[in-house]
């Protein structure tokens, strides 16, 4: 079981109110990911939740019971650090056998467990190691093993992967995937990431100075962001956003269109511009339109790879009017 | 990185250097040499010393005629008591002010290092007197005590700079994993600050052994450390080079190798963290 | 890391350290200053009475007080100036590369290690001594006078002996802040033209400044209470010609048992140490927040 509410929960620190009165519920067994510009609070509310901090007023409910007030230990969680936070006078075995010595488990049945854990992480060799004697990926997963054998009602998980090089970090992104599915568990994730969120999510949690922006799912997200802020954070390359004359068009303050449904044309189009950068990544190509008359900022438009376009061409976009956004003046969905 | 340097400039530094170094350990070779030699040997000029017989009969007489050891024994138990006991009163301290710091935190830092600051004569007379009514003078219980005290500060301070240097992190995984504030210290925080815990001690045992203020005034015959039982070799009467640089060479030689180990943390805890 | 919880426990945690150090600085100061305004004398007790300010006035309008005062002055001073002087030298000598530096920088620095009487004493007897001492061997060598160093130049000996035991002080923290000036600062500034003395006095200078500062500082909150050494050597004499503030308090009140007049003294030298303490004080501060 891992259902997790928290009801009107502030937190400030001295004088700065950083989460505002904020409601949520985690159900058993999602996957919930809190993504959020760096400093609104996504550590923040985690480690309200493990009890590494005390709120400074509202509610934390784990399986519908007060853990207002229950230090760390005694909720059931468990959490993986950025910084792996491993323990490096310990073995490997003895990182992962830690909780349960804490817990008082007996021999055998800590033995299994670690066993268990090892060959699921892929750890069996190097157990009898320190941490420091690890690559960046092997520390993440004894981590991960330190979490997983105290069997925790849910995981939380703080930019775990950030100190990783972007190709572990895809592996590894994976592999907690599987994790998930294998265990059923509630998980909790904060990133900065959209990839991350939008890969792995059951549900986004969008903050904004502590404030919840949209709840959701990756799709409902993507498809139909509540305000510009979500438009603009969720997705990538951004949303083009355009305001003045082109939206008043459409009747609203602002209209958003992604850079996978711009069509682009040598010959015709709705919109005209100059080339500006052109990002090759193999399969497709992001090039970034200037001198649109829409605005200020380029225009970011995703074309094939095999496209010939080079700097200073000029180029049509049309819009898919279908997968328009319209945010009106106070930048809600219209 | 490495600066290139010619050989010939390396040579003359070399024996400058040498030479320097040497001039400066001298006094301390000296001491040594004579403590392997004959009382008569002893006193004769620098070429008839060096070319004299080699004897232990110095040790030997320095243990029978004047209870070293006892003397030997005050200092390890003042030195490693007085150590010890600030450790078990720091290593808390310092923990709190390290990882949970508030707005005070500093203030109660710098509160401890001016107590520091204070001369020991100023509180000499008060100090006696209350050692003189509590029957503590002349004992090692009373020695323990007054060294505990005035090394605490360093203590807490060295080992607040180590603590600062372990992520908080890892604390809270401990307390994640269920480990309770006990626990937390004695399996986490305690192994990982063992260099740094054990280099508090090893200063704190060197400053202690040679503390020379309270040792001579608040002991006599019974409790005196080595370095209160050497200045009894200051009366002229006693002018015996051999034996007093046998006692000399056995009351420095552990400190000197403990110094030498620690050389490196030295540096932190003498200048309470302003350099590093 | 801030919980109500945890923040109980870090109180909790340091009020041993906290009280004790508390205890230890009230409870005996306060007797000082009480002391220091009674005639209070150990050969005569129940004679304790209030007098004001007499005891002050008597130890600072005593010669010898002056004499102290002085003497004090002279030996920080002194071991000061051949310490920041000779380590600085030192420490740049020893921070160029030479064979065996691990081995010079232990010999170096083993003075420090020594304890104060053992150095008192080795120096007078095996060095200073007018008969038997080295220094007496070899002016008789050349055909010299021995020269009687304690004798004739007390407080200069004195200055001397201390100066050897901290040196290696001075040497070791000048040396470790030079070993962590940037190599890269000291090539930047070679490659923007800077010769050897320009890179000494805009680059490594600034940077000692802060050490220098901190080593004068330190030592010379320990070098107003230098004891042992004048114990083991001169007594303080001949006269009072080496007698220093510590030393003479130490007379006063444990060796003419005159209470009252030892804490004036000594409320005079706390006055004295906490001038230094502040300029210590504030750079440590500083450091605390960086
Ligand atoms: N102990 C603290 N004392 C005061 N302010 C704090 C404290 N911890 C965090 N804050 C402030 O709270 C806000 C939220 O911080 P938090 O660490 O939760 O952000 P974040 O969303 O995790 O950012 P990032 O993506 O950079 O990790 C920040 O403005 C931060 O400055
Ligand atoms: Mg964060």
């Amino acid at each position: 079981m891992g259902r997790i509410t928290l009801d009107k929960v502030t937190k400030s620190f001295g004088e700065v109110n950083v989460i505002p009165p904020l409601d949520l519920t985690i159900n058993d067994g999602e996957f919930v990911v809190f993504v959020g510009p760096s400093g609104c609070g996504k550590s923040t509310l985690l480690r309200l939740i493990a009890g590494l901090e005390d709120v400074t007023s509202g509610q934390i409910r784990i399986d519908g019971e007060d853990a207002t007030d229950m230090p760390p230990a005694k909720r059931g969680l468990a959490m993986v650090f950025q910084s792996y936070a491993l323990y490096p006078h310990m073995s490997v075995r003895k990182n992962i056998a830690f909780p349960m010595k804490m817990a008082g488990m007996p021999q055998d049945e800590q033995n299994h467990r670690i066993e268990a854990a090892a060959k699921s992480l892929n750890l069996t060799d190097y157990l009898d190691r320190r941490p420091g004697q690890l690559s960046g990926g092997q520390r993440q997963r004894v981590a991960i093993g330190r979490a997983i054998v105290r069997e925790p009602s849910a995981f939380l998980f703080d930019e775990p992967l950030s100190n990783l090089d972007a190709a572990l970090r895809v592996n590894m992104r994976l592999e907690i995937s599987e994790l998930h599915n294998a265990l059923k568990t509630t998980m909790i994730y904060v990133t900065h990431d959209q990839v991350e969120a939008m890969t792995m999510a059951d549900k986004i949690v969008v903050l904004r100075a502590g404030n919840i922006e949209q709840v959701g799912s990756p799709l409902d997200l993507y498809h139909s962001p509540q305000n510009e802020f979500v438009a603009g954070f969720i997705g990538s390359p951004k949303m083009n956003l355009i305001r003045g004359a082109e939206a008043a068009k459409h009747g609203v303050a602002t209209i958003g269109i992604r850079p996978e449904h711009l069509a682009a044309s040598t010959e015709s189009g709705l919109w005209q511009g100059t080339v500006g950068v052109a990002e090759h990544l193999g399969s497709d190509t992001f090039l970034h339109v200037h001198d649109h008359g829409l605005g200020e900022e380029p225009l970011t438009v995703r074309v094939d790879g095999e496209m010939p376009v080079r700097h200073g061409d000029r180029i049509f976009l049309t819009p898919d009017e279908s997968k328009l956004h319209r945010f009106d003046k106070q930048g809600l969905r219209a | 990185m490495a600066r290139r340097v010619t050989n010939r400039r390396k040579a003359v530094v070399t024996v400058l250097a040498w030479l320097v170094g040497l001039a400066i350990f001298f006094p301390i070779l000296w001491i040594v040499i004579l403590s392997f030699k004959s009382e008569g040997d002893a006193i004769k000029t620098p070429f008839e010393v060096l070319g004299s017989a080699w004897t232990f009969e110095s040790y030997a007489t320095v243990q029978e005629r004047s209870n070293y050891f006892r003397h030997f024994w005050n200092s390890v138990v003042i030195s490693l008591g007085s150590t010890l006991i600030g450790l078990l009163i720091a290593i808390p301290a310092a923990w709190a002010m390290a990882f949970v710091p508030g707005k005070r935190t500093k203030d109660v830092l710098m509160w401890m290092l001016s107590t520091k600051m204070l001369p020991p004569v100023g509180v000499l007379v008060p100090i006696y007197l209350i050692f003189r009514n509590l029957g503590l003078l002349d004992t090692r219980f009373g020695l323990v005590i007054v060294l505990t005290l005035i090394n605490l500060p360093i203590i807490v301070w060295m080992l607040y700079t180590y603590f600062k240097e372990i992520p908080g992190e890892i604390l809270e995984a401990a307390r994640m994993d269920g480990a309770s504030l006990k626990n937390e210290l004695i399996h986490v925080l305690t192994p990982m600050a063992v260099p740094g815990i054990a280099s508090t001690l090893l200063l704190n045992i060197i400053l202690a052994w040679n503390e020379a203020f309270w040792t001579l005034n608040l002991t006599a015959a019974k409790a005196a450390p080595l370095t209160a039982f050497i200045a009894s070799y200051s009366s002229p009467e006693g002018l015996f080079y051999a034996k007093l640089s046998a006692a000399s060479t056995m009351a420095i030689a552990p400190i000197l190798i403990m110094g030498w180990f620690s050389q490196k943390q030295l540096v932190r805890g003498l200048t309470f963290g302003a350099v590093k | 890391m801030a919980t109500k919880a945890s923040r109980a426990a870090a109180r909790l945690m340091i009020s041993p350290a906290v009280l004790l150090l508390l205890g230890w600085m009230i409870v005996p100061l306060s007797m000082t200053l009480y002391f220091s305004f009674l005639r209070y004398n150990l050969l005569m007790p129940g004679m304790e009475e209030f007098t004001g300010w007499t005891n002050y006035r008597f130890f600072l309008t005593d010669p010898a007080f002056t004499a102290a005062l002085w003497n004090t002055l002279l030996l920080v001073g002194g071991v000061l100036l051949i310490t920041t002087v000779g380590g600085t030298l030192l420490a740049l000598l020893m921070d160029q590369p030479f064979w065996g530096q691990g081995i010079v920088r232990i010999l170096v620095i083993a003075p420090f290690f020594v304890m104060p009487t053992v150095s008192a004493l080795v120096w007078k007897n095996m060095f200073m001594n007018p008969v038997n001492g080295l220094f007496a061997h070899l002016a008789k060598f050349f055909g010299l006078q021995p020269y009687d160093f304690l004798a004739q130049a007390p407080l200069g000996s004195i200055i001397f002996i201390v100066s050897w035991q901290w040196l290696p002080f001075a040497t070791l923290i000048l040396l470790t802040a030079l070993q962590s000036l940037d190599q890269e600062q000291l090539e930047a500034a070679e490659m923007d033209g800077a010769g050897p003395l320009s890179r000494f006095f805009y680059i490594m200078v600034p940077h000692l400044a802060r050490a220098i500062t901190v080593v004068i500082l330190i030592q010379t909150i320990f070098l107003l209470s230098v004891f042992a050494e004048i114990l083991v050597t001169t007594n303080g004499g001949p006269g009072v010609a080496s007698t220093n503030l510590t030393y003479l308090i130490y007379m006063q009140s444990l060796l003419q048992f005159d209470v009252g007049g030892g804490s004036a003294g000594g409320v005079v030298a706390i006055i004295l140490a906490n001038i230094v303490a502040i300029f210590l004080m504030r750079m440590i501060g500083k450091n605390l927040e960086a």
